[in-house]
Formats: C-alpha cells, sequence, structure tokens
C-alpha cells in the first residue's frame, strides 16, 4: 500500500506493506540507517524517533500508523549536529560504542521540547525506555542538563530577549 | 625502554606525499603472534600507519576494531603525539584486515593497549625524526638544531620554518631509521597523549551517520536470516521450504547442513529476502522438523542437582594445593563453609551479529563488525573451502562487543550464503532472539567455599570445590579457575579443586571473562572470612595482601604493593571506617586483578526493608600503568564496567530448559537502566612505573563484591546466589 508521511520536514510516500515496522521503512526502504535495530520489541529504545514530537519505537510501530504523521529521526534533529543535544553529547563525550545514542538523543530532545529543565527524576522517567549497553547513564544524565543550558542560551541569545550569560542559562 | 623489534619502511605517496609503515619484526614475536599469509620471518609491504599529503593533511591509520572501547581514537593518538602533528590536520582511517601488515587486529582480552603502546610511539617518533632529517638538509644545518612544533620543523637558531606537507617528498626518499635507535618521548612532552580529544567517530554518531556493520550496504543486496535448532547442536531433518519461498519478498530459502562446530557453521535454515524485514516475517511461518540430538534433556535445574551431588563427592582434579588445608581447616579458630552459584548470562551486545559477504569469482568480500577479523576470515576460508588469501575483510565499527564478536559464526553464516549465491551480496542480520538463544555463553558456577581464620583473625586456610563445566579435565571456554586465581599464593594452606559437568552449552569470554564470577565468590567470601574474624573488611584485605611486594612469576605474578595501593585509595576516597552512615545503608569493598589491571572499588547502597536495593555511589580505583592515554574514554570504560557488573549482578541469567535457553529478549535478561544507575561514580588512576595497559574489562569485577558486601553492610543479608534476583533483592 502507498503511505505518506512527513519525514524530517519533507513529505514522503513509500509502497510498502502496511505492516512493515517503521524501522524497517526508515532503515531498508528509505535507507535512514541512523534509527537503529536493537530487540525488535520495544525494549531498548534503540530505535526511537519522533512521532509529532514525541518519542515513539520505530520497531513496534507498524508504518500505517503512521500515515500523514510528522516523523523526525536523529537525521532530521539536525544534519551539522547543532542541536542542543547533539552538541551536549559532543561535549560530555557521551557514547562508547554509540549504537544506542541516537535513541537516546531523540528521548532527550522529546523531554527537553515539553520540559525544557528537568530534573534528574524526570530525567530518570523519561529516559526509563532507553538502556545503553555500554553504561553511560551518568554521562546522558549530564549531557540532557548541559543540552537545557545550550538550548536556554540559544533561545535567550535570539534578538529581541534579553542576552545570556556566558555559558547559557543558571545552575551552571 | 622495549625489548620488542620493529621494522620500518618508508615510500613516496601519489602526490608527493610521505608513507611511513612497518610493524614488529616477526621473528622477535612469539609463535603464536606470527600471523598473515606471509609466515614467520617475512617482511610484508609496509603499511600506511601513517601518510603525510603536501597538503599538510596526516592520514593515521586506526589498525583494531572499534567496539566502544575507544581504541579508533587512543592509538591515532599516541601516533600524532609523537609525530608531533597538528590534530586538526589529522584524519583517522579504519584499516582493513592486514595483519601482515598492522600485527595482529583482535580486540579483546584488554589488549590493544599494551599490544600497540611501542609500536605506535616507535611509528609516530621514527616519521618525526625524518621529517627533521629532510627539513635539515633541506637547509644545510645540523638536524640537532632543529625542532618540531605542531606539524612544522623548526630551525632554532634562524627560526625557518617548514610544514610537514613540504617536507614529506623529501622525507619520503630517507631510508628508514633503525627502529631501535628511535627513541619515543619522555611523558613530560606529551601535547596529544594525556588528553581527552574528539573521539574520531563522535560527529558521525551524533548525527546518525551509517557507520556500524548492520549500516552497510551494496547495490542489489539481499537480507537473511539463519534459523538454527533451538537445542544446541541439534541439527534440520526437513522444513517447508517450498512454502517460505512463496511468501512475499523472500528470494531464496536454504537448508544448510553444517559442519558441527557452532562457532563456525551451525545446521539450520536460511532465508533470503529482497529487505531483512521479509526474512524475518517469513520466519512466522517456517516449519522445521528437528533432529534435537541427544543433550535435549539438560537444564539449570539438572546442573544444579548434578552440582549438589557432586559436592558430596570426592573432587574430580586438583588445580593448585599448598600446604595441608585440611589440618589447618582443623587447627582454625572459626571456619565458614558456604556455597556460591552462579549462572550463566549472555552479552546482549545492543547492535545484533550481522556481517555482509560478497562471492565473485572464486573471490570472498567480508564487511563485518568482528572483534577477530583474522580469525573471521580463517574461518570462512575453512568453511567455504578458500584460501586465506581469497577473502579480504573490511572492518566496521561494532555496536558493543564485550567478547560476543571474538567468535564470528554470524560471519561465517553470511559467507556461506554468499557462496551460494555468487555476485549477489548478502548481509545476514541476527534478531534479538537469534543473539539470545544462540550466544557463547558466560557459563555458570558452583562453589564450596571452606576457609578458615585464627584466633588473631589472620585467614589460615581456604578450600574451594569448584564445581564447573567440561569433560573430565577439560574445562569449557572461559569456565576455568586458575592456579594463580587470588587468593592463591597469599595462603599457606590452600586447594583449589574442581568436578566438571559436562554440557551442551556454547560458552565463551564476556568482558571479563572468568574474573566477572570468582571476583564475586571470593571477595563475598573474603567478607564472610571478615566477619568471622572480626575484622574491619578492608584491614582484613590490607592483611591478607600484606608488605608491598610481586607474589609468583609469570602467568601468576600478583603485584600485592599495586593492589594494596589502589585499596587505600578506594578506602580514603570513600572516606571507610570515617562516615557515620544512615541506618540501612552500607559500604562494600571489593578488588581483583586481570587483564594486566588492579582495581578496587567501594560501593555505597542502601536496602530497604523489602529488599529494595539502591547503588548511590561507587569508588573506582584502578593501576594500569603509568599513562592514561585518553582520560575522558578511560573514566567512561570505568563508569560503564560499573553498569555492567549491577546488571549482571542483579537480575541477569540464561536458563537452560530442554536442551535449550529460556530467555529471548531484554525483558528476560535485564541490563540496568539509568534510574537504577549510581548518581555518581568516582574514578580514580593510580599512576604506577609500568607500562599502560588496557581498561576494558579490569574494572568490572570488583563491582560485583562491592555492591553484594555493601548490601550485607546496609541490611545484614548475605547474597550468595547470582543473580540478586534469587535472593528477593529488586532495584529500588
Amino acid at each position: 500500500m502507498s503511505i505518506s508521511l512527513q519525514l524530517n520536514g519533507k513529505a514522503v510516500s513509500i509502497d510498502v506493506p502496511g505492516d512493515m515496522p517503521l524501522l524497517w521503512v526508515l532503515r531498508d526502504e528509505l535507507n535512514l540507517c541512523g534509527t537503529k535495530f536493537g530487540c525488535g520489541a520495544g525494549l531498548c529504545g534503540a530505535c526511537t524517533v519522533h512521532q509529532d514530537g514525541l518519542p515513539i519505537r520505530a520497531c513496534v510501530t507498524p508504518v500505517s500508523a503512521v500515515a500523514g504523521k510528522k516523523i523526525t529521526t536523529i537525521e532530521g534533529l539536525s544534519a551539522d549536529g547543532s542541536h542542543p543535544v547533539q552538541q551536549a553529547w559532543t561535549e560530555i563525550d557521551v557514547p562508547q560504542c554509540g549504537y544506542c545514542q541516537a535513541g537516546q538523543m531523540m528521548t532527550a530532545a522529546s523531554l527537553l521540547s515539553k520540559t525544557p529543565k528537568p530534573t534528574d527524576a524526570q530525567i530518570d522517567v523519561a529516559m526509563d525506555g532507553n538502556l545503553c549497553r555500554c553504561g553511560t547513564y551518568c554521562r546522558i544524565r549530564k549531557a540532557i542538563h548541559r543540552a537545557a543550558e545550550i538550548g536556554a542560551g540559544g533561545r535567550s541569545a535570539t534578538p529581541g530577549k534579553t542576552a545570556a550569560q556566558p555559558g547559557g542559562g543558571a545552575g551552571n | 625502554m622495549t625489548n620488542r623489534r620493529f621494522f620500518l619502511q618508508s615510500s613516496v605517496l601519489a602526490g608527493g606525499g610521505f608513507l611511513l609503515g612497518g610493524g614488529e619484526e616477526l621473528a622477535a614475536q612469539p609463535p603464536q603472534r606470527r600471523r598473515g599469509p606471509g609466515g614467520p620471518g617475512t617482511r610484508q609491504v609496509p603499511s600506511a600507519f601513517i601518510a603525510i599529503a603536501a597538503t599538510g593533511i596526516v592520514t593515521l591509520t586506526a589498525k583494531n576494531p572499534e567496539m566502544g572501547q575507544g581504541i579508533k581514537t587512543a592509538l591515532p593518538m599516541i601516533l600524532a603525539d609523537e609525530l608531533d602533528a597538528d590534530w586538526k590536520m589529522v584524519r583517522v582511517v579504519q584499516a582493513d584486515l592486514n595483519e601482515g601488515k598492522y600485527g595482529s587486529q583482535s580486540a579483546g582480552g584488554s589488549r590493544s593497549t599494551p599490544n600497540n603502546w611501542d609500536l605506535m610511539r616507535t611509528m609516530g617518533a621514527s616519521a618525526r625524526l625524518m621529517l627533521v632529517t629532510a627539513a635539515a638538509q633541506t637547509w644545510g644545518v645540523p638536524p640537532a638544531e632543529c625542532f618540531t612544533d605542531l606539524g612544522t620543523v623548526v630551525h632554532k637558531p634562524t627560526g625557518q620554518r617548514l610544514g610537514y606537507g613540504e617536507l614529506a617528498s623529501k622525507a619520503a626518499a630517507l631510508p628508514a631509521p633503525d627502529a631501535a635507535q628511535v627513541k619515543p618521548k619522555e611523558a613530560k612532552d606529551y601535547k596529544i597523549v594525556g588528553k581527552s580529544m574528539p573521539t574520531v567517530d563522535l560527529p558521525l554518531m551524533v548525527t546518525g551517520k551509517p557507520i556500524y556493520g548492520i549500516d552497510f550496504k551494496l547495490p542489489g543486496m539481499l537480507f537473511a536470516v539463519f534459523e538454527k535448532c533451538p537445542v544446541f547442536g541439534g541439527k534440520v531433518a526437513g522444513a517447508n521450504v517450498a512454502e517460505i519461498e512463496k511468501l512475499p519478498g523472500v528470494k531464496h530459502v536454504f537448508v544448510v547442513a553444517g559442519n558441527g562446530d557452532p562457532s563456525s557453521l551451525s545446521s539450520g535454515v536460511a532465508i533470503v529476502a529482497e529487505k531483512w524485514w521479509y526474512a524475518n516475517n517469513a520466519r512466522k511461518k517456517l516449519k522445521v522438523q528437528w533432529d534435537e540430538g541427544s543433550t535435549a534433556t539438560h537444564s539449570s535445574v539438572g546442573y544444579a542437582a548434578k552440582a549438589e551431588e557432586l559436592f558430596a563427592q570426592k573432587p574430580g582434579f586438583s588445580v593448585r594445593k599448598d600446604g595441608d588445608v585440611e589440618t589447618a581447616l582443623s587447627k582454625a579458630a572459626k571456619v565458614v563453609d558456604v556455597k556460591y552459584t552462579f549462572p550463566f548470562i549472555s552479552h546482549a551486545q545492543l547492535e545484533p551479529g550481522n556481517c555482509a559477504a560478497q562471492f565473485v569469482d572464486g573471490k570472498l568480500e567480508i564487511w563485518a563488525p568482528s572483534q577477530t577479523p583474522g580469525r573471521g576470515r580463517q574461518m570462512a576460508a575453512q568453511a567455504l573451502g578458500l584460501q586465506e588469501a581469497d577473502v579480504t575483510v573490511h572492518q566496521l565499527r561494532t555496536g558493543g562487543g564485550f567478547g560476543r564478536r571474538l567468535a564470528n559464526d554470524y560471519l561465517v553464516e553470511a559467507c556461506w550464503l554468499a557462496k551460494l549465491l555468487p555476485g549477489t551480496p548478502i548481509k545476514l542480520l541476527n534478531s534479538r532472539e537469534d543473539d539470545m538463544r544462540h550466544d557463547f555463553y558466560r557459563p555458570g558456577g558452583f562453589q564450596h567455599m571452606r576457609g578458615g581464620v585464627d584466633a588473631a583473625g589472620k585467614l589460615v586456610a581456604w578450600h574451594d570445590h569448584f564445581v564447573s563445566y567440561g569433560e573430565g579435565e577439560k574445562w569449557v571456554s572461559s569456565s576455568n579457575i586458575g592456579p594463580g586465581d587470588f587468593p592463591a599464593q597469599f595462603v599457606s594452606d590452600f586447594a583449589v579443586e574442581a568436578t566438571l559437568i559436562p554440557t551442551n552449552v556454547p560458552t565463551g569470554p564476556l568482558r571479563a571473562p572468568r574474573s566477572n564470577s570468582l571476583a564475586w565468590v571470593v571477595h563475598s567470601f573474603l567478607d564472610e572470612l571478615a566477619h568471622a574474624a572480626g575484622k574491619d573488611p578492608v584491614q582484613f584485605r590490607l592483611d591478607l595482601l600484606g608488605e608491598p611486594r610481586v607474589v609468583g612469576q609469570g602467568m601468576t605474578a600478583y603485584d600485592a604493593g599495586r593492589m594494596r595501593k589502589c585499596l587505600e585509595v578506594a578506602a580514603e576516597k570513600s572516606g571507610w571506617g570515617k562516615r557515620k552512615l544512615p541506618k540501612g545503608t552500607g559500604l562494600g569493598v571489593g578488588f581483583h586483578y586481570s587483564h594486566s589491571g588492579y582495581f578496587a572499588e567501594v560501593a555505597e547502597v542502601s536496602v530497604s526493608a523489602d529488599n529494595r536495593v539502591m547503588v548511590h555511589k561507587v569508588w573506582a580505583v584502578g593501576d594500569v600503568g603509568r599513562q592514561i592515554i585518553h582520560p575522558s574514554s578511560a573514566k567512561n570504560q570505568v563508569e560503564g564496567a560499573v553498569i555492567d557488573g549491577l546488571s549482571e549482578l542483579m537480575g541477569q541469567e540464561i536458563t537452560i530448559k530442554d536442551g535449550r535457553t529460556v530467555q529471548s529478549n531484554y525483558h528476560q535478561h535485564p541490563l540496568v537502566r539509568m534510574k537504577q544507575a549510581p548518581v555518581e561514580i568516582e574514578v580514580h588512576f593510580v599512576l604506577s612505573d609500568h607500562p599502560p595497559t588496557g581498561l576494558g574489562e579490569p574494572p568490572l569485577p570488583p563491582l560485583l563484591p562491592a555492591v553484594s558486601n555493601a548490601i550485607f553492610a546496609a541490611c545484614g543479608k548475605r547474597a550468595r546466589t547470582l543473580p540478586l534476583t534469587k535472593e528477593g533483592f529488586r532495584w529500588a
């Protein structure tokens, strides 16, 4: 069946069985391989993408269920690594193998879009569905706080708003 | 500075650049390390460890597999520092497999750093020397008047400068120096080593670029799954091949007889489809008649019952015997007599096993995320009846290794299918269920421990009857205890004996093999003995280690001084014995030496009335020699080992029933999640005057007993069975 969706800001139409999981549509039909396959059962979060800004598990989401929706993948977060989450992940040197990190960053980006300055407890709740086999959790927590700072700094620096202090928002 | 001998060869790079390569003199290597098609003693064409273009761009070759341990950044950093390169001008490329050129290209045993430290320093320093010589000749001045500075050679008296790019073609024409005469830098002169340089693939990771094995694609590629018999070693007797061939997207179905070696090619049914999802989906309709063989009766329950039976009998054989342990136990003031049990566990690396292969005109090309690509090539060549020289292997980044990719079963399977479909690129990809049900598991084990302390609280007797897996005296992979395993050599009346249970379960090394279970048993039991002796657990261990000295030699050498120092620092940093802790909170300690690294760890843990466990903080102190190459990556390895240890401790278990694995996915073999991770992991390195060694493995083993002992300190309950869920504990 032909299915249309908004993928990383562009209209995309594909002809695949409706029950093909979004993960495999992304990876094998559209060649966007940043979204990873880990468990195939919604247990590890490596395949996390955004549907209308909220994190979903692409491995257990039939593509028919996202017809007409806005889907964002790691490739759509920013191509040049300029999203605050990508900047923070780089600055904190989060990854080891890196395989889970696209999913981690997508969940973190969604959290920050709804909760710009999350507490540790809010981070733990939001990130509960994302496994990191290498065990980089302490760095992920730090990076989410740092991304919050970068995000706050970025917004404050836009014209017409109060200029941010060097280094971003409060809590430095 | 080193007793290893290297050879160097330089050559001119197209466009006027400079190429420096070489390796370890093969004749100087122990026989087991002489690899590659050239055979012992031969010199190969120089490899491009360092290539300098006329533009000044420095391309450094990362020789070993990268699986998250950071070696793709660390080894090029050493080259770049000795070269005095400007890191901004450095590009890093992953080497293809060519052990004749590069030396061993495996990633395991925390060996990548110690095996390459001298080689990388010699290569970098030699290239720098040649560039200095080229500049001195250009200026007609003595080389001693020149120095290097971030990619340029400077003539000190006149201030003249020439960039490495400008000198490249001249340097390439010079004879390579005698490697034995090349002096690497002193540590005080490092500009790159010891600094947390940007991790090489980081920009690609954070933007989702296709850099892993699973991401590799070729035009016309077909995708495969490989269904094996759930019972280990079982064979296909028949399958509904014709029915599966008609399913959507399916192109081919093959019944594979296999070669009887699960680490090479198992018997199974391969489904090859246009896309992986079609292949995996077709499995739902797959009906296979299996010949399950004679081991379909094996079970974890059966193994445990057998162990109990064997504990009542005379042990099968002796591993080590010092003094007279029975007499010492009979004279001891207090004796502790207990049994410990730990389970099989799975590697559970996040990127499932996969490999791409293409067979064209009798030549095989492989794109593999493997920890042992050389062994993989050998196994593929053997299985397919090819010469190794006709097999090319490209190394791809792996989404975690942990020892799973030391085996190359997925590689051989992909190659087998590629040979069945000449010209067609094949990508084999395991499902999570395949990975969890067909792993080479960390073997379980059973230990009957008896120990005695004298009236002064000194450990005077140690007896371990280890029931493990194997046949007769032949242990299955990674199940053994050795004659040098601590506290051997520290207790005068000491014996380790073993009895082995036959098993059909494939086993293999998992991060810190053997140590990951033995350290938990040894240091939990030491804790019991410390309490029996009425001694503080840290002091009891310091007394056991004794004065700083090296005990034993060769494979059993153990530096009590290095371990003491780590333990003392861990105790000091954690405020051991100095802090008043709330009720229900306790500190626990453990230490372990493995893979050339010494680590002591302290955990602060609270346990609620209903056995909910929270690990608040872990202090990890390690000695891996005189130089930490990349501090951020080094700490990351230690932090990760702590988290990994928590997963192993609390929830992971592979159970065997009817000759097969019960668990199938992460819900049954849980990894620690963020909310369960300690808020802080404090890492310290003790710098000792020894060559730098690896960090992938040694930080893991002490974590398990440190937490287990902290649980006892917090609530008085002693865990003697893993995972801790079996003792009634849960994460808070």
